[in-house]
């Protein structure tokens, strides 16, 4: 497996999870809460990619 | 919270029920918060925390050795033993000795200190479920 996106995504959906359900008691708050941290996370990773883009290695 | 609920948490505020627990709760991700009867968010811990801890194996992530010497391994290693007995069970399977050439190496490693951390947060949880504080 070598799609850094989708790793990106694997990694972001799992803290996701675990991060909602423990802050949430209700199924329709945790799924809120997951979908924007998960929106967070990826919308984070465009914007810092972006930001990286001019930098060499 | 119902009224049940509430004296169960607070009957399980015992040193040793707090410790059992915890215990169970390092060892199994979730299995603190099922023992408590807190199903759904149990259940969603059992699957995520191991689930996250074999794709870190599988992306060729190591898990790292108690290293004195070496913080920011020992740190590593603190955060891969946080998944209880999966950690074990892959030790004695002989997984994660980690592939340092791998391209998935570093996503492997985060993976696995990752879903550890996670589970430290698990059984704070449960440990304050058991307190009676939630």
């Amino acid at each position: 497996m070598t799609s850094h996106f989708l790793v990106l995504m694997l990694f972001a959906f799992f803290v996701s999870v675990v991060f909602a359900v423990l802050l949430r008691d209700t199924p329709r708050e945790q799924v809120r809460t997951g979908a924007l941290m998960l929106g967070g996370f990826v919308a984070a990773a465009f914007v810092l990619g972006w930001l990286m883009y001019p930098f060499p290695l | 919270m119902s009224t049940k609920s509430t004296t169960a948490a607070r009957a399980a505020a015992e040193p040793t029920t707090l410790a059992l627990v915890c215990l169970l709760a390092w060892l199994l991700p979730g299995a603190g918060h099922l023992w408590q009867g807190r199903r759904h968010k149990g259940l969603v811990f059992l699957v995520a925390i191991p689930l996250m801890f074999v794709i870190g194996l599988l992306l060729h992530g190591r898990l790292f050795p108690l290293e004195m010497a070496e913080p920011l391994v020992f740190l590593g290693a603190i955060a891969d033993r946080g998944t209880g007995a999966a950690y074990f069970i892959a030790r004695f399977l002989d997984a994660g000795a980690g592939t340092v050439t791998a391209v998935s190496y570093e996503y492997g490693n985060t993976f696995l200190m990752t879903a550890g951390l996670l589970n430290f947060l698990v059984v704070l949880d449960a440990f304050d479920i058991a307190m009676g504080r939630k």
